[in-house]
């Protein structure tokens, strides 16, 4: 789960981390009133929205006067970003983050992740801050230092310090560093965050080390344990029909192509719109319904499957384990009558009890397009698609096909 | 006997008296495997499908013998489980658990490292679907009637798509060794590489079959382990061709979040550390089938 640079902030300022003044606006007036609270003469109000890179796509504004704070906010609220992070469709700015304006002496980068090979967390940081750490990684990646943390004791101040120096800090900043370097871990580990990230991390003219960004994500493993992190999730920033499957136990991936999908276990699933790539089709998305899939839950998948306006055919393709196809069958029949499909369906079962669910879905009269094999399920699905494409899609009549009666 | 688990392997069942627990214990009980009593905290001393419950870990390997352990507690109480398990002297851990937060798993990693080599217990999982040597003992949740026995040894991140593997194998008459689920969380009890080693060493295994997934560097790294160090030949597929950078694919583990995580980057490291790669998901047992007859 991800949350607002300025959830981030305050998480992480009662970590002992130094942060700006700042406060949070949710319309123009609110915007000014907090620029009046911070003082100053320059302030920066920035889009929160769940992404990077906000900058480069207008999403910062520096202002110096309240008009100014007042048209930025204007502009920004309401508007729909587009970061290379977000993808095309972009993502709503409904919050802004008033913020007083710092003198920037040096730009740093410093984060915390989860190492997978070394299973352990690694702190990464770079004296070159501001840009991207996937392009600093590919253009300079000798101007990166790494140092990993030993689970057992967790991070000790001459890590902290090693990372500072490597920072390139003056000696004079160095506990301050330390202190910074030593909250994120805490905050880390005592919220289960799977990363923190501070980029930049900066110098200002009085020797101060300040967060100037901040974007934390979270194990969503853990979140049964971190209630007060849980309720920061904004719903908003987050693909509504992934929220709505979520709430129903699924997990759901939209994606760009016409051929939807329903199957069980996310090996599988990928597996099949893999397949569906190979034969020349797209998925229209990821859905994995999981072991036991009732009859309501089919149903429910289908409808998710379906409220997808650009899917023109639907594969359902299900490995019988722990469940049965006899009952995967009948929950696909009582879905298909239940809801009125525009799209050809393609269903390929197979697993315990396959001869069961196969006889259930021809006796049902139903036009629903059978397949016995991975490949055959994809060419199928492909196939059509390409005959709704083409304006030629009826129920179809061919001989592994059951005709409505 | 298999790599992990034979006919007599001694088998408890933490989370024992609960609903999946049960269900689960019972086809195992019904496949052949040895399941000599289970773990619930409190209901020692009780009957349960007709073997005895203990309270603790310790007591089932005191009194019963336990070698091997599945775990079915709930993802908040999993961790804790499985060090029991370690602690306690069980050589061999399943943990069927989907949902054990990341941290616990760097917890329950570095416990396993405390213990020298030879005292330590192998945990395969969390979030998988066990290890099965067909005709000969069953430790998960799979359909045991799709593995025949046989000589081919599979390795994979997901349940059903290994199931995909079984039954395109099944179909050509291919039988299995072992197949074994190291599951699909970012952090395993044991990765690719790990059970490829152990496939190298099984005298019943001729053919390994791995099958990755996007996100995480194991896939190359066992790749690299294979081209090093193994005698016997590895077929690879690696799914999640159509998946987008940054989006989280179900498994908690499979994610692009750096270079090398994509399907396409990881299919094109293992061909050129000489691993075979099966060109489509339906292409798996056709491709077993061909190295088999090389052979």
């Amino acid at each position: 789960m991800d949350i607002h640079e300025y959830q981030a902030k305050q998480l992480l300022a009662d970590y002992g981390v130094k942060i700006a003044d700042g406060g949070l606006a949710y319309s123009p007036e609110d915007a000014v009133q907090r620029a009046r609270e911070i003082g100053g003469h320059v302030w920066v109000v920035k889009a929160q929205i769940h992404s990077g890179a906000r900058g480069k796509a207008g999403g910062i504004k520096i202002c110096k006067t309240h008009d100014e704070v007042s048209d930025a906010a204007e502009s920004l609220l309401g508007k729909k970003l587009v970061t290379h992070q977000t993808g095309p469709a972009g993502k709503q700015c409904l919050r802004l983050y008033v913020e007083a304006g710092t003198d920037i002496a040096k730009e740093l980068y410093f984060s915390l992740l989860i190492d997978r090979a070394q299973e352990r967390i690694v702190m990464v940081g770079s004296a070159q801050g501001g840009m991207e750490i996937e392009e600093l990684a590919e253009n300079n990646p000798d101007a990166i230092k790494k140092i990993y943390i030993e689970p057992a004791v967790g991070l000790q101040d001459f890590q902290a310090r090693e990372m500072a120096f490597a920072l390139g800090l003056n000696a004079d900043l160095i506990p301050q560093a330390v202190k910074l370097i030593q909250g994120c871990y805490r905050a880390m580990r005592e919220l289960d965050a799977n990363m923190v990230e501070i980029n930049p991390l900066v110098i200002t003219g009085h020797d101060e080390l300040i967060a100037l960004d901040a974007k934390m994500g979270f194990d969503d493993n853990a979140l049964f344990r971190r209630q007060k992190i849980s309720e920061l999730r904004d719903k908003s920033q987050e693909d509504p029909r992934e929220m709505a499957a979520a709430d129903r136990g699924l997990s759901y991936v939209g994606l760009d192509g016409d051929i939807g999908c329903m199957i069980n276990g996310a090996g599988l699933a990928m597996a099949t719109m893999d397949m569906i790539k190979l034969a020349g089709g797209e998925p229209a998305n990821f859905l994995d319904v999981g072991g036991g899939a009732s009859a309501e839950r089919t149903e429910k998948a289908f409808r998710m499957v379906l409220a997808d306006k650009n899917v023109k055919a639907m594969l359902v393709n299900i490995f019988a384990g722990i469940n049965r196809c006899d009952w995967i069958a009948e929950g696909v029949v009582h879905a298909v009558k239940k809801i009125d499909m525009q799209v050809p369906l393609i269903v390929r079962l197979s697993g315990t009890n396959v001869e069961e669910g196969r006889k259930i879905i021809e006796e049902s009269g139903l036009p629903i397009i059978t397949a016995d094999t991975l490949a055959e399920a994809a060419e199928k699905a492909v196939a059509a698609r390409n005959q709704v494409v083409a304006g030629r899609y009826q129920p179809p009549a061919s001989r592994d096909t059951v005709t409505s009666l | 006997m298999a790599i992990f688990i034979d006919k007599q392997t001694r088998i408890i069942v933490q989370g024992f008296t609960g609903k999946i627990g049960s269900f689960h214990a019972q086809e195992m009980i019904d496949y052949g495997s040895n399941v000599v009593g289970g773990i619930t905290p409190g209901k020692g001393g009780q009957t349960h499908l007709g073997r005895p419950v203990f309270n603790t870990v310790k007591e089932a390997v005191e009194q019963a013998g336990a070698e091997a352990s599945i775990v079915f507690v709930p993802p908040a109480y999993a961790a804790d489980s499985i060090m029991e398990a370690a602690e306690a002297g069980i050589k061999y851990c399943v943990s069927i658990t989907d949902g054990i937060p990341t941290q616990d798993m760097m917890k329950v990693k570095i416990f396993l490292s405390k213990f020298p080599k030879e005292k330590r217990m192998v945990l395969t999982g969390p979030n998988c679907a066990g290890t099965i040597s067909p005709g000969k003992s069953m430790l998960g949740i799979m359909p045991g009637h799709i593995y025949i026995p046989g000589n081919v040894g599979i390795v994979g991140r997901s349940g059903t798509l290994g199931y995909e593997a079984a039954d395109q194998m099944k179909a050509l008459g291919i039988g299995v060794s072992t197949s074994v689920g190291i599951g699909g969380d970012p952090i395993n009890g044991s990765s690719h590489r790990d059970i490829l080693e152990k496939f190298e060493q099984d005298p019943e295994t001729k053919v390994v079959v791995m099958i990755g997934e996007i996100g995480g560097p194991q896939e190359v790294e066992a790749g690299i382990f294979a081209k090093e160090h193994m005698s016997k030949p590895v077929v690879a597929y690696i799914a999640g061709l159509t998946a987008p950078k940054g989006r989280r694919m179900g498994h908690a583990g499979a994610i692009i979040s750096s270079v090398g995580e994509s399907a396409a980057e990881k299919v094109e490291m293992l061909k050129e550390l000489g691993v075979i790669i099966a060109p489509t998901p339906a292409a798996m047992g056709e491709t077993v089938a061909k190295v088999l007859a090389t052979l």
